[in-house]
Parts: C-alpha cells; structure tokens; sequence
C-alpha cells in the first residue's frame, strides 16, 4: 500500500525530514509518535504533496509513485489527510463542497456524478453513523466551527471520499473527551481490509481507544523505533528520550 | 505556488464572435446634426429632440471627468459613429418569428434564444443590438397586468407623458460629462412602468449586445414603479473582440415612488480587452434611482467585462422610512480596471442603505471601490453599513478602496468595514487535497467570497453568474 524510502524534505535551510522508511501494508492503522519539531505534519504535508518542500526519496501508494503527482491528483487517487487545522472557506456551503470533492474522485474513477439530492441522503446517512449533527451541511466550510467540529467534519469528510489511504494529522489534538470519541469511533469504522491508515499524533490518549498495528516513532527527522501496540505503554511511562536519544544525541 | 498563479495565460471571451449582419449607420462625428438625423430616425417629437440639443449645448462647456483611478488614452469624440443599426430587411417585424434570423442566431449564441426564452424561461426579454431594440419578448402578458415594457423608442411613442415627466428627473442631462453625452445622443434603451400597486408578474430582463465596430452604445433606460409597485429587473451585456477601445455610456433612471421597490441586477460582460490591454469596451455609465417614502431600491451588479469599468450605481434617499442597498462584486483580470462602487444620499428620516462591495483583482488588473455615504441635516435616524472586502489573486495587481463619508446629522448611525485578502493557500491546498483542481478551488473559494452578492441576484441567473465567474478567472491561476 504506502512504501515510502529514503524520504527527506527541506524547506528553505532547513532539514526537516532526514531519510524516513516507513511501510504501511493494506488494513493496518500505523501510528507516528514523537516530540514536537519531530517532523510529524511534514512527513503528512509531503505526501499529500503541499508545496514548500524540496522533496527526494520516494513515496508510493500501491506501486504507483505519489512524488510526481499534484495533491488532486494524489486525493483522487485514494489519499486522504485530515488536517491538523482544517481551513475555513467562507461562503462556500458544507455540502456544496463535500459533493464536488466527491464527485471529483468519481470523476476520476470514471464514474457519474452524483445529483444534489442523492448527495444529501448519503451525506445524512454517513453523518447519521458519524454521530454528526446533519446542520454541518448548511453552514460553510468550518466557517464558526469549535475545533471539535471541524475535526468531525474531517471525519465525515473521510468517511464520504472512502480513501485507500488515509493520513490523520493529530486529528486528536485539542479535543475533549467526547469528540475525541467520535473522532475513535470514525477511524475504527473506517478500519477494513482494504484500507491503510496513519495516525499521527503526540498524544498516546487516543491510543486508548485506536488500537494500532504499529506504532513508529519519529524524531529528528528519522523513524528512530518501530514496534507494536506495547510500545505506546513504554511512552507512556518514559517520555520518548530514551528512545530518542541517538537521534538528537 | 507562486510562479504557477504568475503563469497568466490568455483569457478568452467566449462572446467575441462578430455577426456579419447589414449595418446602417450615420456618419462618424458629434454635432447638431447628427443629433438631430439619431432624433429623427426615431421619430420623436420636438420637445425630445430640443432636450437632446440642450443637452449637447451644454456638454460643449464640460470637460470629459479625469478623477477616477483608471488610466487611458484621449478618447477622440469625432472619430467614432454614434447610431448603427441592423438594416431593415423590410418593416418593422410585427412578432419574434419575423426577426431576422441572423439577429435571432446572434442571441441563440450568446444562450438569449429570443423564441424559446418567451415560450420556456418566463423572463421577458428586450434585446437590444448596437443601438436599436430588435425584440421585445412577453409583452402581451404583461399588458394584461399593465405593465409597460419596450423599447425606449417605442415608449417615446407610445407613452410620451410618461416619458416626458421622469426622462432625465434622476439623472439630469447636465449632471455629468458622460449622462450630458447620453442625453444628447442616445439612441434607445428599455423602458418600464409598472403602475401602482401592481407587483410586476415575472422577472423583466434587457439585453446588450455592441456588434457594430467604431461605434458607442449609449443606451438610455428609464424604470418608473408607481406607488407601491414591485418590479425586478436584470441586464446583461456582451460585444465582440476587437483591438480598438468602445465607448458605452449609458443612464439607467430608477423611480421609485412611495411604498414601491426596484430591484436592478446588471450582470457585465462586455469584452475586457486582450491579455496586453488591447481593445475592450471603455464602460462609463451612470445609474441612479430615487426613492420615496418606504420605497426600496435594490443595485445589485456583477461586474467581469469591459477594460474600463466606471460606474456607481446611486440611491437618492428622498423619502422617509426609504431602503437602498447596493450590491456588488467586480472582477478584474489582465489589464482591466474598474473603479466603480456606489452613492448613497440620505434625505428622509429614518432611511437606511447598505453597502456590499466585493473587488476581486488578478494579473495586472487593478480594482477601486469608491461611495459615498451622504446624511443630509433632515435625514433623522439615517443608518448605512458598508462593508468592502478586497480579494487578491497573483502579486502584481491592485485593489483600492476610497470610502467618502459625509455626515451633516449627528443622529445618524454610518458603520464602514473593509478588508483585503489573497486567496490563501492553506485554502487551496485543503482543497486541492479533496480532489479539486487548482482551478476549481480557486473559482469555489472566490464564489464563496461573493456569496453575500450572488444571494442578492433573482434565483434564473445565479447559476449563470457563477460560470460566468470561473470562466473570467480561467488563467488566473494555474
């Protein structure tokens, strides 16, 4: 599913990311940990292809080479990245947008577009699961959102465009218990087979209710450990310097 | 980011086409005689043609206004025709099947099917090419509610009193360099009078379509709303592409008398000019309507074409309890300008006008907001809110916004905000990422910065305009 080698990112003098390997097979949830200026939401801005990196290295999603390709062409192609900060867009309808994002991955896919009325009973019938309050379609995109909700609406975002692989960039910060359950629930329901997700957070709490397959930990710019569930426990209990030491060493 | 929004790439103009229709017109030049050959042509009685002299007199003694914040070369007055026309090919036609039909292909093209638009759309449609009326569409229906609508020529005919009484009672012959121009030389326009108390049944639209080349349009439009009447109105305007500069300069009257309402919706179009700034229609109009006491007059403008655009469609607040609002987004690309925006003159008590001015500025193009905001001593309670927000695509254009406020009653309530932005990339990005392609996203997030204005617009068009956005932002970006 995702393959990515040898990737590093530098923006202006700054190295951000130094060479990371990381393998996220179909049906598995990875989880990327580490302190801050790690280079978490870069590792996520880079291969949903923002601009202001100079990128080398190689990042694939099922074989096909994500580098060369412009983010919609990278979005329609089956990935997603749930913004740390979702972005307000005034005056531009919830729905309105969420079905123009949909029908630009059906466009893609070769299939029909789907017709306003069809869109709100498949936009309701997801939010309904999501446990999302149906007047997000009315309002503009995160226009007046609480940072939970334009978290959810990530979520539903997510849920709607069905990637093949999803990236979630510390979806989880700045929540309350409630939406943070939500936001749980969201990923969980989405969790199949087919589908390959990255949970990027700093927080293990979240870990509490995601249970992941792996768990990496990024410092410096490096993937420095990878193992699996426990080591969210050692973080817990340590902090990450003992695991980061060499890297900032 | 950057050098790709730097990219300008051509924009085109999807109503560049010339018809190849027989064209009369008089001779080029601006005198006596010629006004008197446009009056005669029309038909009109002495009184008229004496307005249009005394109007040309004094247009001699005014110089052409050089204030606004757009540059061009002198514009030489004797070089151009002032009437053209598509010749006759027999009398006049008595229904739209016996238009002529190169005339009627012409508006099939631009989407203004003169036929179907009566049978199918429910919007009455007067099309105006070069300077006369060719059709009128609905008519009959709208005797029946007895409501007036037709060509200026024909109201000058058939309706003299009324025209007599309100021609010029906004916007007089001597109020400005370009409405004296107008006044003396106009050739015909639409006119509507919906008598009291009736709510005109269906939108009413007019059509503007410049065909012939070395020529002006100045169009003359005259809106009375009789006591308590209700009509909504909607002009659209397109010209073919050529490299040299057009002139239009047209007054459009609004009178609004006490408890009626006039909504006005322009949707301009007239061809911006190449990518270097050649060619294009120098748009110098002047709009203005007056309102009586509780009376509502609504300007709501969407403003993508023309090189030049000058223009500051006006409320005169005559009578208490009265409402004018202004509602406009004016987009400029390459090498257009536009300096345009609104007035708003209170006299009533209690009158209340608001402002919303949407600027949107890409390439080389520069964009002005210009009102003012004018509380008489007698306007007791008077209220206005303006708000102008400034939107920015690329780096190398411009947006201004000059705000006159002036406020002789210390009663009054004036509240002015602004703003200027760029379309920001986090925006794009975000997206972009959904799947949408840059040029997509720029047009949905530029459709949701005039969201305020296009709610403003009568539900037909609102489809329309937003095309009409992206397509005069394509090559903006990307």
């Amino acid at each position: 599913m995702l393959s990515i080698h040898d990737l590093t990112a530098t923006a202006g003098e700054t190295r951000i990311l130094d060479g990371v390997d990381l393998d996220v097979p179909a049906g598995e949830v990875h989880v990327v940990m580490g302190p801050n200026g790690a280079g978490k939401s870069t590792l996520a801005n880079v291969i949903a292809g923002r601009d202001g990196y100079e990128v080398t290295g190689t990042a694939t999603l099922d074989g096909v080479d994500l580098l060369g390709l412009t983010p919609e062409e990278r979005a329609v192609r089956g990935l997603f990245l749930a913004f740390q900060y979702p972005v307000e867009i005034p005056g531009v309808g919830n729905a309105a947008f969420l079905r123009t994002a949909l029908n630009a991955h059906r466009a893609a896919r070769g299939e029909p577009e789907v017709a306003a009325v069809d869109f709100l009973g498949l936009a309701r019938e997801h939010m309904a699961r999501l446990d999302i309050d149906p007047a997000f379609l009315s309002r503009a995109v995160n226009e007046g959102f609480s940072g939970g909700e334009k978290k959810r609406n990530e979520i539903l975002q997510m849920s709607l465009l069905e990637p093949r692989l999803a990236v979630l960039d510390e979806t989880d910060s700045g929540l309350d218990l409630d939406a943070l359950r939500i936001v749980a629930a969201g990923i969980e329901r989405l969790r199949t087979p087919e589908r390959a997700m990255v949970v990027i957070t700093h927080y293990p709490r979240l870990l509490d209710l995601v249970r992941p397959d792996r768990v990496h930990v990024l410092a410096a710019g490096r993937i420095v450990t990878s193992g699996g569930p426990e080591l969210v426990a050692t973080i817990e209990a340590e902090g990450f310097a003992p695991l980061v030491g060499s890297a900032v060493g | 980011m950057s050098e790709v929004i730097d990219e300008l790439v051509v924009r085109e103009y999807e109503f560049g086409f010339h018809s190849d229709i027989e064209t009369e017109r008089l001779r080029k030049g601006l005198d006596e005689d010629v006004v008197r050959a446009i009056s005669a042509r029309n038909d009109e009685p002495e009184w008229l043609l004496e307005w249009r002299l005394g109007a040309l007199a004094h247009l001699r003694t005014m110089d052409e206004p050089r204030w606004s914040n757009v540059e061009f070369p002198p514009i030489d007055y004797q070089d151009m025709h002032y009437w053209a026309a598509p010749r006759p090919k027999g009398p006049a036609p008595a229904s739209l099947d016996e238009v002529d039909p190169e005339i009627r292909a012409t508006f099939d093209k631009l989407g203004i099917p003169l036929a179907e638009q009566e049978r199918l759309s429910g919007v009455a449609v007067d099309a105006i090419l070069d300077s006369v009326s060719v059709a009128t569409t609905f008519k009959a229906r709208l005797a029946e509610a007895g409501v007036v609508f037709c060509s200026f020529s024909e109201a000058v005919r058939e309706h003299p009193d009324l025209v007599r009484r309100y021609l010029g009672s906004v916007v007089p012959p001597r109020d400005n360099f370009f409405a004296a121009l107008n006044s003396a030389v106009f050739s015909d326009g639409s006119f509507c009078f919906v008598p009291a108390g009736v709510v005109c049944p269906m939108e009413l639209s007019t059509y503007f379509r410049i065909n012939a080349e070395n020529t002006g349009q100045f169009e003359r439009t005259l809106i009375i709303a009789e006591e308590g009447a209700k009509v909504s109105y909607l002009e659209g305007c397109t010209a073919p592409m050529r490299d040299e500069n057009q002139l239009h300069a047209a007054v459009v009257e609004l009178v609004a008398l006490d408890d009626a309402s006039i909504k006005y919706s322009t949707v301009q179009n007239w061809y911006p000019g190449d990518a270097e700034g050649r060619g294009g229609i120098y748009n110098f109009v002047t709009k203005r309507g007056r309102a009586g006491a509780r009376a509502h007059i609504s300007w709501t403008q969407v403003e993508t074409g023309s090189a030049i655009t000058w223009k500051y469609p006006s409320v005169i607040l005559q009578g208490d309890d009265s409402v004018g609002e202004f509602y406009s987004v004016a987009v400029t690309t390459n090498r257009q300008q536009a300096d345009t925006g609104t007035k708003m003159i209170h006299i009533g008590r209690n009158t209340s006008s608001t402002i919303i001015s949407k600027g949107i500025s890409a390439g080389r193009a520069q964009n002005t907001y210009r009102g003012l905001v004018k509380v008489l001593r007698s306007a007791e309670g008077a209220r206005n809110h303006t708000q102008c927000d400034s939107l920015l695509i690329g780096s190398e254009c411009g947006a201004h916004t000059f705000p006159y406020i002036e406020v002789k009653n210390d009663g009054a309530q004036v509240e002015h905000e602004a703003s200027t932005s760029r379309v920001d990339e986090d925006q794009l990005f975000y997206c972009r990422q959904r799947g949408l392609s840059e040029e997509d996203a720029t047009s949905m997030i530029v459709n949701g910065f005039c969201r305020e204005v296009f709610d403003e617009l009568p539900l037909e068009y609102a489809v329309e305009v937003q095309a009409l956005m992206r397509l005069s932002l394509e090559g903006a970006v990307g």
